[in-house]
């Protein structure tokens, strides 16, 4: 198949690109800056126009990881990248007979705050979403699912808290946080998370591609099915680093408090990387927040291939070989 | 339609109030009221040729609205109509004072005018049941069945009228509280806990918003008849006085128990004026039951069971009117000794104790107890126990037993569900009793003492002796969680229960017997051999030594020792103390029972050590059904790891095969957990336990819907325990059905997962449990490790890796965490039954980013 993935240079995007080309497929990828991927690729933003016509021209498959991820920053830039840029996609892949599409978006669409504990896929709700980029995704998906035909059939995907061996974001940063002796866990650390491990975000992305005919106008949470504490996560993190670290509590008050300062200083000084907490992360670290995998797993007759442990495990041995000093 | 002055013409409530669907309203003239007419409001699921129709009547102050919950749920080919009384809810004002034969007529007219066909089930709450069984005695001949929430027919005597209402009917708060304001409404409302929530009390609210519209709530007031020659007294009474009319007329009686209006003496005048009711009585509800718990599915569940023909296949034509054999009292003679003393007290031989049993009868007699009345027992196991507990019998009376385990709060329970009508106790008893105001007259076994020298050698005339279908007891034993349940009794059952432990463990006429287990502690006598309470406190099973068993064992010459568990754990503890001649004792014992909860088969060794010449066997059962099965160590000992749990075949915990006379069948579980299928009895179908036996328990007292769940299919126990026979026919046992957590994957029974985690050196004991919704709930492990003990007050905490690892090494990645305690939570009684329930809630509320407290 010939396949177009937005976002290729993300961990998550460069793992589904490498299986499409291991099984054959023929991919081109879009991209701001060359990504250094052995595939065709088209350099260009998702809001040029002619630019996606291009990437759209030919293809029968479309992947669509391109986003504006984070939680400072104009709400402009996230409905350009988020909102437009993913409606011009598909109206590019509409005209050029792409035959389905993929939407890759996020649990943060459909909740907000309040604990998820077993959850199914309810509908994105931009209404009650928090923060651009919850919101600019939630209306992304809306706007995309309602835009699913029979000549092409969008599925959106959802995987929650994506993480796998060089990743900058969950790993990168608990990691980074530990060396500075400045990581302390939100709360008890004892809510339960649902996280994915980057192979089988992948695995996800292209099974849904596979049987998007199926599940045209579907959205489906993806994760590992292993949900984890907090505290275990970040503990099992920490040892892949190899990095001798014992527990530290902030209680959840301050750094919800603390987080929401942070937000307030960063908007008024106009940083552009993320702040150390920010209110909604501080919700994120504290809440339980893991899934009903059920559906999912019919829908896309896929099942994790890597479990938690094993993905650990190549946390390590990527530590092990990386560190200067073996 | 002519309406008189001062009238408010009746209207549609608002379409937004919580629950209440506008399709169900309707408003209905009914020409032949008053002369004039008069429109009533009414919720009515209008559906078309039903097989039966549903009339419900609200009470003051309230309307239609508190019956929305069942006409949503009811099932189809079920007419729901709830009315507002005229000048009550959305009903037209009449302007006139509307008393209670009024009420009845307004109700009639309404029926004729709804020209209702089919049979009919009355529903009534508050006042609405006293109208409502008016209206049921002008139309027995329609009558399916009368249900009564919290209502009253008749002042019962020698008791005040409830404070509230003799407060609300003083002249200077009636009319400030009813009319003009909305204080009444607001007030009812308020005796509800947990509180109703705002939409619903807004609901509730709605008509009653202008002072103009609350006249009735005043009058319904004043009509109360407190006094004789109130105009609604005869009418009342006439109700009353008429219920022999409902004898064949099947009767449920739903009470909340917190009600301070109400009260629970209420219930007990309904239920002497209407025998053969069905009453289910919820402890925590008040006034309105149906706002506090879902009483409405029960009450359905009732009507749906009306037309089942009864199969109550346990009666036995021959057994009408046979007197009972479990006093068996031709054998109770000779100097054989019938209670050996423990301590310095004398031995009882059997012709003593036959002659106490019949002074004591005789002395409850003059006492006023009656046969079929409840005498509450509060006497620890001993020879005064034994003697009034067949004394009680001899006459008739029933039993009450409640386990002192429970603890002040849970007797307090028990003993205002049971409501004996007499309590006969120690002297500690007594005054607790009095403290608390138990129901029932207080009779202390100082006087029985008395009587016992005063009437011995006294020629007594003694009424006939109960019946084998007579009630005998009921006895409340500590739930492993929540309130504990009174579980009936009748003769014949008890006998039953009697005659399958000497047919199970060949007791014969030779044999004598320890009992440091509570409810066998009372089978001496009914099994004619003799018996000895050590010296303990029964209700803490925990504290018997091995000298007390010792110098019981001696004492009786033992050849049977029962006890628990938890005392055996004691005894093992403390086997240095036994003397050669306890020793000696204990090698003439040939059987040593363990009951009451799951053994080790490691602790049953070293019983076994203690008794070398006995036979070491567990039986397995509950209050409701014992033994339903039995296992001898050596039988443990024979399957595959010798520990009664995880080979090829097990999942959970080998209990042996079923006794003689029980029938055991399993209900297989669904997706969810849920024990929906059809009975089996092939080996290896996990499910519920269902069992079947002539010493099973007659009922739960006072809680129709537990029965009525714990009854399916009807004659059969369901146990609430979970687990499956295997190809050898032997019962095994996972848990409880509350227990089971219901994964993606299917169910998990938690014992052996908790089995295999107790296989770890850290770990002292620990308990699996499912968080998240049914069907993709998650594993938890629950560990209480070596190296922590009760009193460290650390608090609850996350394993660390090395443990959490551990874990799932044994018990597999299933386990989503590992939370780590001090102190697993256990009832009391037993001190080994996990209460899984409380921790499931507990680590669902940790797990969801609560803050982290005990369990």
């Amino acid at each position: 198949m010939r396949v177009l993935v937005t976002g290729a240079s993300s961990m998550i995007g460069r793992a589904t690109v490498a299986r499409l080309v291991r099984r054959g497929d023929d991919v081109r990828v879009l991209q701001r800056h060359p990504a250094g991927l052995d595939v065709e690729q088209i350099l260009g933003s998702i809001t040029d126009h002619d630019a996606v016509a291009t990437a759209c021209d030919g293809v029968e498959g479309v992947i669509h990881l391109a986003a504006k991820v984070g939680v400072t920053g104009e709400w402009g830039d996230y409905e350009a990248i988020n909102v437009q840029g993913t409606a011009l996609l598909v109206d590019a892949a509409r005209r050029a007979g792409v035959g389905r599409f993929v939407h890759v978006s996020s649990p943060s669409v459909a909740h907000a705050g309040q604990a998820l504990v077993g959850a199914g896929p309810d509908p994105a709700d931009p209404s009650s979403t928090r923060g651009h980029y919850a919101t600019s995704k939630a209306l992304a998906e809306v706007a995309t699912l309602a835009a699913s035909t029979d000549d092409m059939p969008i599925v959106a995907i959802r995987p929650h808290l994506v993480w796998g061996l060089g990743d900058t974001q969950l790993v990168g940063r608990i990691v980074e946080r530990a060396r500075q002796g400045r990581l302390a866990l939100v709360g008890s650390g004892a809510a339960l998370i649902d996280t994915t491990y980057v192979d089988n975000a992948a695995d996800a992305l292209v099974a849904a591609l596979d049987r998007a005919p199926r599940l045209g106008g579907r959205a489906l949470v993806v994760s590992n099915g292993e949900p984890r504490t907090v505290a275990e996560l970040v503990r099992r993190i920490v040892a892949a680093a190899a990095i001798d670290w014992t527990d530290r509590h902030v209680p959840t008050p301050l750094a919800t408090g603390g987080g929401a300062i942070a937000e307030r200083i960063w908007r008024r000084t106009g940083r552009t990387d993320d702040p150390p907490m920010t209110s909604f992360l501080a919700e994120q670290l504290s809440t339980a927040h893991w899934f009903d995998q059920r559906s999912t797993r019919e829908a896309l007759d896929w099942e994790p291939s890597v479990s938690l442990a094993a993905g650990f495990e190549r946390l390590a041995d990527s530590y092990r070989s990386s560190s200067p000093s073996s | 339609m002519v309406a008189a002055a001062g009238d408010i013409a009746a209207s549609l409530p608002p379409t937004d109030l919580d629950g209440l669907d506008p399709s169900w309203s309707r408003l209905v003239p009914v020409p032949a009221t008053d002369g004039v007419g008069r429109t009533w409001h009414l919720l009515d699921n209008q559906v078309a040729d039903p097989q039966l129709t549903v009339l419900c009547v609200h009470g003051n102050p309230s309307w239609s609205y508190l019956y929305r919950d069942l006409i949503r749920q009811a099932p189809p080919g079920v007419r729901v109509i709830a009315v507002d009384q005229l000048d009550m809810g959305f009903s037209e004002r009449s302007g006139t004072f509307r008393r209670l034969a009024r009420r009845i007529d307004d109700l009639t007219e309404l029926t004729d005018e709804l020209d209702l066909t089919g049979p009919i089930v009355t529903v009534g709450h508050d006042w609405g049941g006293a109208i409502s069984l008016g209206w049921a005695l002008r139309h027995v001949d329609r009558l399916a069945g009368v249900v009564l929430m919290n209502t009253a027919v008749h002042q019962p005597e020698g008791s005040p009228a409830p404070g509230l209402i003799r407060i609300a009917r003083s002249k200077p708060v009636l009319r400030n509280l009813t009319v003009r304001t909305p204080g009444f409404v607001a007030g009812a409302l308020g005796l509800s806990w947990p509180p109703i929530r705002r939409s619903v009390r807004r609901g509730f609210h709605a008509p009653y918003r202008s002072a103009d519209r609350r006249e009735a709530i005043a009058r319904f007031v004043a009509d109360i008849p407190l006094e004789p020659d109130h105009p609604s007294a005869a009418p009342l009474d006439a109700i009353a006085d008429g219920l022999d009319a409902l004898a064949d007329v099947p009767v449920l009686l739903v009470w909340g128990a917190q009600d301070k209006v109400f009260s629970d003496r209420y219930l007990h005048d309904l239920e002497r004026r209407l025998p053969h009711a069905d009453v289910h009585r919820y402890p925590s509800a008040s006034h309105f039951v149906s706002e506090d718990v879902d009483a409405f599915g029960p009450i359905l569940d009732w009507i749906g069971a009306l037309d089942r023909t009864p199969t109550d296949a346990s009666i036995d034509s021959t057994l009408v009117g046979r007197p009972t054999r479990l006093l068996d009292v031709s054998a109770w003679a000779g100097e054989t000794v019938a209670i050996a003393g423990a301590g310095d007290e004398p031995d009882l031989s059997f012709s003593e104790y036959a002659t106490r049993v019949d002074a004591v009868a005789a002395w409850l007699v003059e006492q006023g107890v009656e046969p079929g009345d409840r005498v509450a027992l509060m006497i620890p196991p001993g020879a005064e126990l034994a003697v009034a507990l067949y004394a009680a019998w001899r006459i008739g009376a029933v039993i009450v037993l409640i386990d002192s385990g429970l603890g002040p709060r849970g007797m307090n329970a028990a003993m205002r569900v049971a409501d004996p009508a007499h309590l006969l106790g120690i002297r500690r008893a007594v005054v607790a009793s009095r403290a608390l105001r138990w129901p029932g007259r207080r009779l202390s076994t100082d006087d029985m003492a008395a009587a016992i020298e005063r009437l011995t050698g006294v020629a007594h005339d003694l009424p006939p002796l109960p019946t084998a279908d007579d009630p005998a007891a009921v006895v409340f034993t500590s739930g492993a969680t929540g309130p504990s349940k009174g579980v009936r009794y009748r003769h014949r059952q008890l006998e039953a229960q009697r005659d399958t432990l000497r047919r199970l463990y060949a007791i014969t006429d030779d044999d004598r017997l320890v009992a440091a287990f509570a409810p066998f502690a009372l089978y001496g006598p009914a099994l004619g051999i003799a018996s000895i309470v050590p010296d303990m406190d029964v209700a803490a099973p925990g504290t018997l030594t091995a000298a007390a068993l010792g110098d019981a064992a001696v004492s009786v010459d033992a050849t049977i020792v029962f006890a628990s568990p938890a005392a055996l754990v004691n005894v093992v503890a403390t086997a240095d103390q036994l003397s050669a001649a306890h020793r000696a004792a204990f090698e003439r014992v040939r059987l040593v029972l363990s009951a009451g909860a799951p053994v080790r088969a490691s602790l049953l060794r070293r019983v076994a050590g203690l008794f070398p010449n006995a036979a070491i066997r567990t039986p397995y059962g509950m209050t409701e059904c014992l033994p339903v099965a039995d296992i001898s160590l050596v039988q443990l000992d024979a399957l595959d790891d010798g520990d009664g749990h995880g080979d090829g075949d097990g999942d959970g915990v080998c209990v042996g095969v079923p006794v003689d006379g029980v029938e055991v069948a399993i209900r297989p579980l669904d997706d969810l957990g849920r024990p929906t299928g059809e009975l089996v009895h092939e080996p290896r179908v996990v499910g519920e336990v269902v069992v079947r036996a002539a010493h099973m328990r007659d009922g739960y007292d006072r809680l129709w819907h537990t029965e009525h769940l714990a009854s399916s299919p009807p004659g059969w126990h369901a146990t609430g325990d979970v687990g499956h026979l295997d190809d050898a026919g032997r019962l095994w046992i996972g848990g409880r059905i509350g227990h089971v957590v219901a994964t993606a994957r299917g169910a998990v029974t938690p014992v052996r997962l908790e089995q295999l985690i107790e296989t770890l050196d850290a770990v002292r004991a620990a308990a699996v449990v499912g968080v998240g919704p049914r069907g993709v709930q998650q594993l938890v492990a629950i560990v209480e490790t070596v190296a922590t003990t009760k009193r460290d007050g650390k608090r609850p905490r996350l394993a660390d890796i090395a443990l959490t690892d551990a874990v799932r090494r044994v018990a597999g990645d299933d386990i989503v965490a590992v939370l780590e305690v001090d102190a697993l939570p256990v009832d009391r009684r037993h001190n080994s039954k996990i209460d899984r329930t409380r921790l499931a809630d507990w680590a669902e509320a940790m797990l969801a980013g609560g803050r982290m407290r005990a369990p």
